[in-house]
């Protein structure tokens, strides 16, 4: 339409007032035009401004929620490790060790702290709740590590209770009412008295990075949850890189053109676009109904992931081994070596930057892979370490979908904390991809 | 520990070659064929491969064989209950055999006295359990003596298995061993060798789609053995009614028809932020963009391609849906929490760099000359990209959205966490609707028994998702294949 107000196209009119009335014409034109086109403009940088809006909403938004997570609220408490309830018999027998009631320990030595009666029930209660369900096991641990200790006073850091570290961190309004605050006046004032002694502090939450599953929200964490992902990472190393980089030499040097090839070739491309939920189907009914492998267990994951990250990896593959210049291979050939040798010791040592970063971006997507997963159990409540890749684990993203999906307010930060732990790892995964490419990157 | 072996033996096979060969070459006698390395590798694969192949063969087949073995010898009235119940028995056999080597002389004793019938089950339920060995219920003593016979066939296998492999591994050396001469041709023996080995890597793509397919296609069988396949793609209900392990019977609903409804309706949605906000974006980079912003912007949209879907599901459930419902509040909509808007406009917004990375190509394959041609005739620049660069490119974007739909359709973490689980058939892009990935997630989490229509309908639902995605992902591909090839 525009081209047809250019004036060449107009009949010829009278001259004078006519071309006046004409120099109008394109003069509106123009200004239309030249207006179309800045809109046009401004469109492309609203929408790359929305892109990156959003980027950067939903990073602050993750932040904002989960850098609480890596703080944890902690009594000092100093606990009588009373020799007539941990060890009455006087034996140092690991069992009675074991099961003493280190509770009532922490109890008296918050309420001692606080200034309370100890033998007021009620108020002794009202003093518990504000210590971890799992206070006990802290100070066990350090009972059990050095028996001597037992009949002597320390200085112990205990977890206090998830209400309290809510306080703490102000996601707990202290306004509310006491019924739906869940914590009593007198509760609040004991914690505002501890805070100004010193004795209550946030300390960096270590437990966030070593502990496995939980109930209580204060001790859960994802250490269990590194390692399963640390498994799957080591098996896609292992599996596939050596069957992507062979596949893909054989494919890119070897392979003959003909059906079997093309076959192969479409095949690789469609399996890059496949649904990884259908990766997941595949690890249940192949993995673990037919070859009977346990539920579970990081190896199935791992497996799962290799045939997901192995069309990655064979594309990068083979776009680095197409980028070494012919010359080379026809320099090795000709000094005598034979084709293989040519690969092996010239072409895929050449190719091994490209090659590298391909696997570093394939490994990063694998490790925030989640769907496969929920498909081959790893939605478990593991509690202990896994020693090997046949044990029961969970997976980093797994565990940020279960407390996502859980009902307690104190998952929350600790959701948005695991996130911000994947989010780190793969920013790093992927500097030292771009790393890589920047100081190996050959042009021919 | 077989493997090891089997690998240490290969390494000093290695060794034994590459020094034979060294000392066949100081001889003089005869000049090497290939250099001493390939010597050592041409002993080290005849040790190594016959017996790792026995080995990986036996491994597969000694489970089955051993557990058949083994049900054929319970008593009779067992062997006569449900499949069932027989893989809960034996599971309690396997826990047996597992807690047999953890006991010590005495406790052995009294668990064979229950196998004799001298004591009650209930002493020898306790005496694994103080060993760690969880049991339901006291196992009878026909358990313990099937567990007794499985140990037994164990290690009995293993032992054999043992011996043939080393067996096998010491022949192959021998055998390659004295082949071993300077006219052995042992560099083309390797190099066919590590050939072989390639071109079975290549293969393993086929076999995984081989694999899926059949998976899915055989439980999906299962499954359409109990449902009628018309019940299931054209039922409007989706009701499956978890049954608990055992109790069989009470089929549920299976309609497709919401699943497939909320699928195509999130993925609208989807689209509808993806294709115009890529696509300008694409155009934009491509076009206008100086080589600085380009530098810039082009990586930072990118990172939205990284991200993992599972912190666009999170951000959605904690922070868009919460903000989506509180804002319809406000203007007196009612907007649930999880809903068609919510994840369609995170799943649009994680669709765009996928749109614009595409177009972007496919943008930038418009020859140039299309370009000056256009300018020359007086054309602006958007007048360029409105009247000759998108018509050009036109079946190529439309590729990229068929990609990106089939991408929208198979995506699982964003629609499980933000799209809800109640399979409605609605309009109404406030309530929340449940896609075939979520059903896909929550038939088969948590604790299932396999045979039952409720777990296997997820097999049904992922076959009908792959030759979706499947035929949008071929469809897509050869258009813009096609397209390409007229501009090279």
């Amino acid at each position: 339409m525009a081209v047809e107000t250019i004036p060449g196209s107009l009949p010829a009119p009278a001259p004078d007032t006519a071309g006046a009335r004409t120099s109008e014409a394109i003069k509106k034109s123009i200004r239309r035009r030249y207006a179309a086109e800045r809109r046009f403009r401004i469109y492309g940088v609203a929408a790359i401004l929305f892109g990156l809006c959003f980027l950067a909403v939903l990073f602050w938004s993750i932040l904002a929620t989960g850098y609480t997570a890596f703080v944890q609220s902690s009594f000092k408490l100093d606990v009588f490790l009373d020799r007539t309830v941990i060890d009455p018999s006087g034996q140092k027998d690991q069992n009675a060790l074991m099961t003493a009631d280190y509770t009532l320990l922490a109890r008296k030595a918050l309420a001692s702290a606080l200034g309370v009666d100890t033998a007021d029930k009620r108020a002794m209660r009202e003093v518990g709740a504000l210590l971890s369900r799992d206070v006990d096991l802290e100070i066990r641990k350090e009972v059990l590590a050095n028996p001597s200790i037992i009949g002597k006073t320390l200085p112990i850091w205990v977890l206090a209770s998830g209400r309290v570290d809510n306080l703490l961190k102000g996601q707990l309004d202290r306004n509310l009412p006491a019924a739906t605050r869940k914590l009593s006046d007198q509760q609040v004032a004991w914690i505002d008295k501890a805070e100004a002694e010193g004795r209550l502090e946030k300390r960096f939450n270590t437990g966030l990075f070593i502990n496995g599953a939980s109930s209580n929200p204060e001790t859960a964490g994802i250490g269990v949850a590194l390692i399963g992902s640390l498994f799957m990472m080591m098996t896609v190393l292992l599996l596939a890189v050596p069957l992507g980089v062979a596949a893909a030499v054989y494919l890119e040097e070897f392979a003959p053109k003909n059906f079997w090839t093309d076959l192969i070739e479409v095949n690789i491309n469609n399996l890059a676009a496949v649904p990884s939920i259908v990766f997941g189907l595949l690890g249940l009914a192949i993995f673990i109904n037919f070859a009977g492998l346990p539920r579970s267990a990081s190896i199935v994951g791992g497996l799962v992931l290799t045939l997901m990250t192995l069309p990655t990896i064979i594309i990068a593959t083979r776009a680095a081994i197409g980028a070494v210049p012919p010359s080379i291979r026809e320099a090795a050939l000709g000094v005598g070596a034979s084709k293989m040798q040519t690969i092996a010791h010239h072409v895929v040592p050449l190719a091994m930057p490209g090659i590298l970063t391909g696997t570093i971006i394939g490994l990063a997507k694998a490790l925030g892979e989640t769907a496969p997963l929920l498909m081959i159990g790893m939605v478990a409540f593991v509690v202990e370490y896994p020693t090997t890749p046949m044990s029961p684990s969970t997976a980093l993203p797994v565990q940020i979908y279960m407390w996502a999906t859980s009902a307690e307010r104190g998952f929350v930060e600790r959701t948005a904390g695991a996130t911000l732990v994947l989010l780190a790892l793969l920013i790093c995964m992927n500097l030292v991809a771009v790393i890589l490419r920047r100081k190996y990157e050959r042009r021919w | 520990m077989i493997l090891l072996g089997l690998l240490i033996a290969a390494l000093i096979a290695f060794g034994l070659g590459v020094s034979r060969a060294n000392i066949l070459g100081k001889r003089g006698d005869a000049h090497l064929h290939s250099r001493p390395g390939y010597y050592g590798t041409y002993l080290a694969l005849w040790t190594l491969l016959p017996a790792l192949l026995v080995t990986l063969l036996w491994s597969a087949a000694e489970g089955p064989v051993i557990r058949s073995v083994i049900s054929s010898e319970l008593p009779e009235n067992i062997r006569a209950l449900s499949d069932a119940e027989q893989s809960l028995i034996m599971g309690r056999v396997n826990a047996v055999t597992r807690g047999l080597p953890k006991l010590s002389a005495s406790e052995l004793e009294t668990v064979r006295k229950v196998r004799y019938g001298f004591t009650t089950p209930e002493d020898a339920q306790r005496v694994l359990q103080e060993r760690g060995v969880v049991l339901g219920s006291a196992p009878e003593p026909y358990i313990i003596s099937a567990a007794y016979d499985q140990a037994d066939l164990q290690s009995r296998s293993r032992l054999l298995l043992a011996t043939i492999a080393f067996g096998l591994a010491l022949g192959g050396f021998f055998y390659a061993n004295w082949r071993v001469s300077p006219k052995l041709r042992a560099r083309n023996s390797v190099e066919g060798v590590a050939l072989t080995g390639l071109f079975l890597s290549s293969t393993v793509a086929i076999l995984t789609t081989v694999g899926i397919i059949f998976s899915m296609l055989f439980e999906a069988l299962h499954f359409f053995h109990a449902v009628s396949p018309m019940k299931f793609f054209f039922g409007t209900v989706w009701d499956p009614r978890f049954s608990a392990a055992g109790s069989g019977g009470t089929a549920g609903q299976f309609g497709l028809l919401p699943l497939l409804w909320g699928t195509l309706y999130i993925s609208i949605v989807a689209l509808c932020v993806a294709v115009p906000v890529g696509l300008f974006s694409a155009i934009y980079m491509s076009e206008y963009a100086s080589r600085h912003v380009r530098t810039v912007a082009k990586p930072l949209l990118e990172i939205l391609a990284g991200i993992p879907t599972i912190v666009y599901g999170l951000f959605a459930l904690i922070t868009f849906g919460p903000f989506l419902r509180d804002m319809g509040a406000h203007i007196g909509f009612n907007i649930s929490a999880t809903s068609v808007l919510t994840a369609g406009l995170i799943m649009g917004v994680m669709l765009i760099p996928f749109v614009s990375s595409l177009s972007d190509d496919i943008i930038n394959a418009v020859p140039q000359s299309l370009r000056e041609g256009s300018y020359g005739l007086g054309a602006t620049q958007s007048e360029t990209v409105k009247r000759v660069i998108l018509p050009a490119a036109l079946p190529g974007i439309v590729g990229a959205i068929l990609l990106a739909a089939s991408r929208a359709i198979g995506e699982t973490m964003i629609v499980v966490m933000a799209a809800g689980i109640a399979a409605n058939l609605t309009l109404n892009p406030f309530e929340p609707v449940t896609t075939i990935t979520v059903k896909i997630v929550s038939q088969l989490t948590g604790d299932l028994e396999f045979n039952s229509p409720q777990t296997l309908v997820a097999f049904a639902l992922g076959l009908t998702l792959f030759v979706f995605t499947l035929s949008l992902n071929i469809y897509a591909l050869y258009i813009v294949r096609k397209y390409r090839e007229q501009y090279e």
